[in-house]
């Protein structure tokens, strides 16, 4: 049961094969004798899950549930979930236990989902390793000496190593979409707007995406279908009709030996040549794939998105000044962590921010506090935002002559443990590939495409494609195709059984 | 050396608290007096998470305050933070406006001493969240926080230094106070803290064109204390200067046991608020249909109807804008002509302003809870203009109006036969009495003692129990005498 | 561009994160590692460029004026540090 897709799973809980509660003591069992050496899950509960459980089972034979009821759902510690212990990664937060639901936790509940526990993550969401987070880096299932990626990388790891069938994480400059490409796993980044941000703890409000990740781009589609929606509390949540995610994926091909025929994948330049030097590897396995993409029916086209290449500039400067501003309610006073000693109120605030917050989040805290100040606001701040529009108009531009992206999710595969934790920069590099994504709005999603030697350990590679607005249907089904002529998304990782 | 002339300046920024059943951001109360952090959801309280949506009337009251002052309503304005750190600031920034305010520009006609009117010049109004209060009462030497009020939807109101004395900067606080509450956007109880202002004051020798360093008096929530803080700002910082010292730019609080200003300590560092448009919420966009709807439903606004009583009724320019003081009192006015005829509208003024504002001023009452009703006046007036009874029965009958001795004037008079007497023939029969009662009187009449004349009078009046016209009750008796 | 000490204490004042003296060499030179690294941006010709606050181009939605929030208290100072009476206690405020 625990490498069953969520359709399968899905059939056996109807057809009563095994019940919620069985299938929840597995992956909670799991969970016990694996997450020591992972370090994927924060917090674990096991009465509270298996009260859901019992009532997901109960819907079942009553009749009344749906596609994913009694299913398993590892959650992200960035959502709030009423009487969870919700940290965020941080210590700030590591006596918070959240009054409510977020919109998320709140549309997973009533899909009958069963939450498994919170998932590790980069103190609130700052990071591309994991290894921000109070609580300890995760490991990766793939090689535990290597990071999952981040800031989901608790999710990541989660579902890599079959601790949960699928897992949500949410994604600022590629959150969900590199921790995906570092453990094997697919990872779908939404248009913005598509996922309610009520409950979610922000990072970076303008760029912040909640999204699924599975296994299978299907899986995706099924959790995407519960996740997603408009929510009237969030202003920049989008009122659209609702959409079944999955209904292009089941739809016959006119072709069944080439069911990508009349897509258009445009080939950017600036994914493939210096601009970001890419690990050899990385870059061997994503030619393969757009060579059994065009096998697929797909036409490939070479276009360019020149200034893309100041994302990381532009991404730097918005999301740390976000941030500053978002994260300055964390102050000792009505909820959290408050410094034990102190001498005043000023000292009080100084202290618990300052012993509170990791050494990634304060950097970005006083970056985005500098751009914003007087003086600087104009050459940073707004600077960027121009370039932010720059970026979406390349991508606009991209969009009249293609139907999807694609290049490389990360250019590195996993890297070890430590390896650019002293090195901000580096480690921002990192996502160089899919920032621009965020900086635009646009949805994106990485699936694995190959995988890398690293000594004795074989290492996922990530392939990202980038859609238009709101074209998550048909990003998942290129998705889908491709993963049905291919089989890395199936592989697992070795020792977790 | 003569001494230097200064001028005084000042300009005004007022927070006026709009009359919204929930907050700005969120669907809390804003009841004033409930039980500390009872009406502080989860938005208000920035727990982890947490977004605002935005309140349609908080921005309908803005519209409606920026056509009544003939500003400009911004077809796209956006909200910023402005980062600060505060106990009573959960989020660490309060939402407000910055480079697009929704309204801008406008003025508000202020009366000037001497009989003439100027117009001050409104810069901007912009909406923004109240932050909560910090209660100093000892909590073990610690403060309390009552979050109650954060996220109280708040127009800030601001001026151009157009302001030359306490005292027009007071006229303006008056005239600024009487629009929100006649428009309805605000309940102006400035005890309760919903309608606060502050003052920005500088002085410089009259003549020069830069303005002095300024001072800014906060949270002045009365017009005496406006008055006292600001007048007592400008001789401190005049004397400063002639002392040869110098002004440094401060925020200052009025203390009113001590009549004076002082310095705060807490805002002294030099502020970076970190203005950026607050990504939460998209820009505001407000269309030409929300306005003119909104335009329609206006009410005639003060200065306008002040001038139509002028007009139409030819009232005074005092007494018109005395019963445009606030809507209530000019509701008062138009309720009692229209039942009494227009003809009687300077009357009803006079009794507006003079026995039914003493009586509620006595009795500490609003004009809304007046006992006597507009019509009732107007029917007691009626009878005074067609002389069924005189002015000092009116009195009488008003008395018993505001006891409830009645329903009406025409009933009160009936019941207690207050009408008057105009009967010449028994007019006529008790002076007869009176003249035989008073001989003496009579002598001294005759002798040349007029005042022996309006004793008999009396007399008469008296006999009639006030009743008697008392213009047909003196021709009489003179007739009598001289005959 | 690059930070002075002096600056970092008063970035590190506006944002509440005390910094020690031992903590500020790599503090500081991580911001400027990530202030050269923004620095390219700088030659960006924006001239004209609007700029772009949000992902997508719509307007604020307006909620109706009614109160739907309950009174949540105890939940909520259930998670508090400090409180009594109700309120919030904090080291005393000083104007």
């Amino acid at each position: 049961m625990i490498n069953a897709s969520l359709s399968e799973l899905s059939r056996a809980l109807s057809a009563g094969h095994i019940s919620s509660v069985e299938l929840t003591q597995e992956f909670l069992r799991r969970i016990a004798r694996l997450n020591p050496t992972l370090n994927a899950f924060i917090t674990v509960d096991e009465e509270k899950s298996l009260a859901q459980a019992r009532a997901a089972d109960a819907a079942l034979s009553a009749g009344t549930a749906g596609p994913l009821t009694g299913i398993p759902v590892a959650q992200k510690d960035l959502f709030c979930a009423k009487g969870w212990l919700t940290t965020c990664g941080s210590k700030i937060l590591s006596n918070f236990v959240s009054p409510y639901d977020a919109a998320v936790v709140e549309r997973l509940n009533e899909a009958g989902m069963v939450c498994l526990g919170k998932t590790n993550m980069d103190e609130f969401a700052m990071g591309s390793s994991n290894e921000t987070s109070f609580y300890g880096p995760v490991r990766n299932p793939w090689d535990t000496g290597r990071v999952a990626g981040g800031s989901s990388g608790g999710s990541a790891a989660a579902v890599a190593a079959r601790l949960a069938p699928v897992a949500t994480g949410t994604d600022t400059g590629g959150s969900i979409r590199q921790p995906a490409a570092f453990s094997g796993l697919c990872g779908l980044k939404p248009s913005y707007g598509i996922v309610s941000r009520w409950g979610m703890v922000a990072f970076a409000s303008s760029l912040d995406q909640a999204g699924p990740m599975a296994r299978s781009a299907r899986d995706c589609a099924l959790l995407l279908n519960a996740m997603a929606g408009f929510d009237p509390r969030d202003s920049t949540s989008i009122e659209r009709a609702p959409e079944d995610y999955c209904r292009e994926l089941d739809a016959p091909a006119a072709d069944p030996a080439k069911p990508l025929a009349g897509l258009r994948i445009g080939l950017p330049r600036e994914f493939f040549d210096d601009t970001a030097p890419c690990d050899p590897q990385t870059s061997a396995a994503v030619a393969a794939s757009i060579e059994e993409l065009r096998r697929l029916g797909a036409q490939t086209i070479e276009l360019s998105l020149p200034n893309v290449r100041h994302g990381i500039s532009a991404y730097y400067v918005i999301a740390p000044a976000e941030a500053s501003s978002n994260l300055s309610r964390f102050d000792g006073v009505r909820y959290g962590w408050r410094a034990p000693d102190y001498s005043n109120l000023e000292d009080m605030y100084c202290k618990t921010r300052a012993q509170g917050f990791g050494a990634e989040v304060k950097r970005r805290v006083l970056i985005g506090a500098y751009v914003l100040s007087h003086g600087y606001y104009d050459a940073f701040y707004l600077q960027a935002q121009r370039i932010r529009r720059l970026i979406a108009a390349d991508f606009a531009a991209a969009f009249t002559q293609c139907d999807l992206l694609l290049g490389p999710t990360s250019p590195d595969i996993a890297f070890a443990l430590g390896e650019k934790t002293d090195d901000p920069v580096q480690m921002y590099l990192t996502d160089i590939y899919t920032i621009a994504v965020n900086l635009a709005g646009l949805p994106g999603i990485s699936i694995p495409c190959g995988f890398a030697q690293a000594g004795e350990k074989s290492l996922p590679i990530g392939l990202q494609l980038i859609g238009n607005y709101f074209s998550e249907a048909r990003l998942l089904n290129a998705a889908h195709r491709y993963q049905q002529a291919t089989d890395w998304h199936t592989r697992i990782p070795e020792g977790i059984e | 050396m003569k001494a230097t002339d200064w001028e005084v300046v000042i300009g005004i920024e007022t927070h006026a608290q709009l009359a919204t059943c929930s907050k700005i951001f969120s669907g809390a109360a804003t009841a004033f007096g409930s039980e500390p952090n009872s009406q502080a959801c989860a938005i208000d309280l920035a727990l982890p998470g947490v977004l605002p949506v935005l309140n349609r009337e908080a921005v309908a009251c803005a519209i409606r305050f920026g056509l009544s002052v003939g500003a400009q309503i911004a077809q796209k304005s956006i909200f910023a933070r402005k980062n600060y750190f505060y106990p009573d600031l959960p989020k660490g920034y309060q939402i407000s406006q910055f480079e697009h305010p929704v309204v801008s520009g406008g003025g508000i006609v202020i009366p000037l001493e001497n009989g003439e009117e100027k117009q001050i010049r409104l810069t901007r109004a912009h909406l923004e969240e109240d932050a909560g209060k910090s209660l100093h009462e000892d909590f073990h030497g610690k403060s309390g926080i009552d979050l109650n009020r954060a996220g109280t939807p708040l127009l800030e109101i601001v001026t151009e230094p157009d302001m030359r004395s306490a005292r027009e900067a007071v006229a303006y606080a008056r005239a600024l106070h009487a629009l929100v509450r006649w428009i309805g956007i605000c309940d102006g109880n400035m005890q309760e803290g919903s309608f606060r202002c502050d003052a920005n004051v500088s002085v410089r020798p009259r003549g020069q064109r830069e303005f002095g360093t300024r001072r800014e008096i906060k949270n002045l929530n009365s017009f005496r204390f406006m008055q006292q803080a600001i007048e007592y700002e400008v001789r401190w910082q005049i004397e400063t200067l002639e002392d040869g010292g110098t002004i440094r730019q401060a925020t200052v609080l009025f203390d009113p046991d001590t009549g004076q200003t002082r310095a705060m300590r807490s805002k002294e560092d030099a502020h970076d608020y970190r203005y950026f448009p607050d990504p939460d919420l998209l820009p505001l966009s407000i269309g030409e249909d929300w306005i003119a709807n909104i335009r329609a439903e206006m009410p005639e606004l003060p200065a306008q109807l002040a001038q139509r009583f002028q007009n139409e009724y030819g009232l005074s320019s005092y007494d018109a804008n005395t019963l445009t003081a606030n809507r209530e009192t000019a509701q008062y006015f138009l309720d009692a002509v229209s039942a009494a005829g227009a003809a009687l509208a300077k009357p009803c003024a006079n009794w507006i302003m003079g026995e039914i504002a003493a009586r509620l001023n006595r009795e500490e009452r609003e004009i809304a809870e007046s006992p006597v009703r507009p019509q009732q006046l107007a029917g007691l007036l009626t009878r005074i203009d067609d002389g069924s009874i005189s002015n000092n029965i009116g009195k009488k009958v008003f008395d018993a109006l505001w006891n409830k001795e009645g329903e009406s004037a025409d009933a009160i008079i009936a019941a207690q036969g207050l009408k008057q007497l105009t009967d010449t023939g028994a007019i006529e029969a008790m002076i007869d009495e009176v003249l035989a009662a008073n001989a003496r009187s009579v002598e001294e009449f005759r002798a040349g003692k007029e005042k022996a004349f309006n004793a008999l009078v009396g007399q008469v009046m008296k006999a009639s129990k006030g009743q008697a016209n008392p213009g047909q009750v003196n021709d009489l008796l003179r007739k009598k005498l001289q005959g | 561009m690059s930070l002075s000490p002096e600056q970092v204490f008063r970035i590190a004042q506006l944002a509440r994160i005390e910094i020690t003296t031992a903590e500020m060499d790599v503090m500081r030179g991580h911001l400027n590692g990530i202030l050269s690294m923004i620095d390219e941006m700088q030659a960006v010709d924006t001239r004209g460029v609007e700029p772009m606050a949000h992902a997508q181009e719509l307007t604020q939605r307006l909620r109706a004026d009614e109160v739907f929030e309950m009174n949540r208290r105890d939940d909520f100072q259930e998670i508090a540090p400090e409180v009594e009476n109700g309120l919030y206690l904090v080291p005393k405020v000083i104007e």
